[in-house]
């Protein structure tokens, strides 16, 4: 087993609503110095057996097709070692 | 004419729709997301809602749903096809329409008589209103904001694909307004405003939405 783990962020020149609500919260909070908070997605992806070349590229389209949506989102894959 | 709605699991706007087109002199025809049949249909709605709960990003799932790919199939080859607020979003998740819908930059869901002008009315879902009509229909949602990059933004403003455009207060962030754009042929139009709320007297704001089902001019585009 294996986890393949794809994080999604909102482009930087797309409007983040949910980042600017939590960027609003901190200061309420105590929290200073806060310049700005982008608010993304994490997928944890578990893998059967090894991770190749072909699995990775496998995820790539996972994330293309599905995970992000390419005109609003960013993403990126990595390989978690086992714990 | 035959104009199927889909209904999927969390669309809430399916009967409200169904009745429109009815008032509207057509035959609704109900069509569910999990079959691969729009049961020879002229044309197809999708309606308003939170399919799939919204989870992952408004329409995202619904687009992989099995109906979608006769939909976008048939799409293709001219059918007409609306989608209205969940339904905008499903299209341009499945790549119908360009652009994308977020979250509103105020961050609050918005729920209001909304005035509109008709930008665009060589399309077989807007061909009853003059160019440049306005009129008021009710918008509600909470990821409405209408997004694309400047060169998208500017080729549909060329093309004159925006179909209808916000008056006013802009309810959203959407970029320039737009309300509503339709793709390059015209056959397919996303709407975030509600026009199957406002075909009765009796209930809603009035009835300037009604022109979009009782158009249907498919002959503009045989």
């Amino acid at each position: 087993m294996a986890r393949v783990v794809v994080d999604v962020m909102p482009k930087p020149e797309i409007l983040d609503p949910q980042g600017k609500a939590v960027q609003g919260a901190l200061p309420r909070l105590g929290f200073s110095g806060v310049t700005d908070v982008r608010q993304g997605k994490r997928f944890e992806i578990e893998i059967e057996g090894d991770v190749t070349d072909d699995v990775l590229a496998e995820v790539h389209k996972m994330a293309e097709t599905l995970l992000s949506n390419p005109v609003i989102e960013n993403y990126s894959v990595h390989v978690e070692g086992p714990e | 004419m035959r104009i199927g709605v889909v209904t999927f699991p969390g669309s809430l706007d399916d009967v409200d729709a169904r009745r429109a087109v009815r008032i509207g002199g057509n035959e609704a025809v109900p069509l569910w997301h999990g079959d691969h049949d729009l049961k020879s249909v002229d044309a197809v709605i999708l309606p308003g809602g939170f399919s799939y709960g919204d989870y992952l990003r408004c329409g995202a799932i619904s687009r992989f749903a099995p109906v979608m790919t006769e939909v976008v199939e048939a799409a293709g080859r001219g059918l007409p096809v609306l989608g209205i607020c969940n339904g905008f979003q499903i299209l341009c998740e499945s790549h119908l329409l360009p652009g994308a819908l977020i979250r509103n930059d105020h961050r609050k869901f918005v729920c209001r008589d909304q005035r509109l002008r008709i930008e665009n009315n060589r399309t077989p879902w807007t061909a009853a209103y003059e160019a440049g009509s306005e009129i008021t229909i009710v918008l509600k949602n909470g990821e409405g904001g209408f997004v694309a990059d400047e060169p998208t933004l500017d080729r549909i403003e060329g093309e004159g694909r925006v179909v209808a455009r916000y008056l006013q207060d802009n309810p959203n962030g959407s970029l320039r307004d737009i309300a509503g754009i339709c793709n390059e042929r015209g056959n397919v139009v996303g709407l975030m405003p509600h026009p199957e709320h406002a075909v009765e007297q009796l209930t809603g704001s009035g009835t300037d939405g009604l022109g979009f089902f009782t158009t249907l001019a498919s002959e503009v585009f045989q």
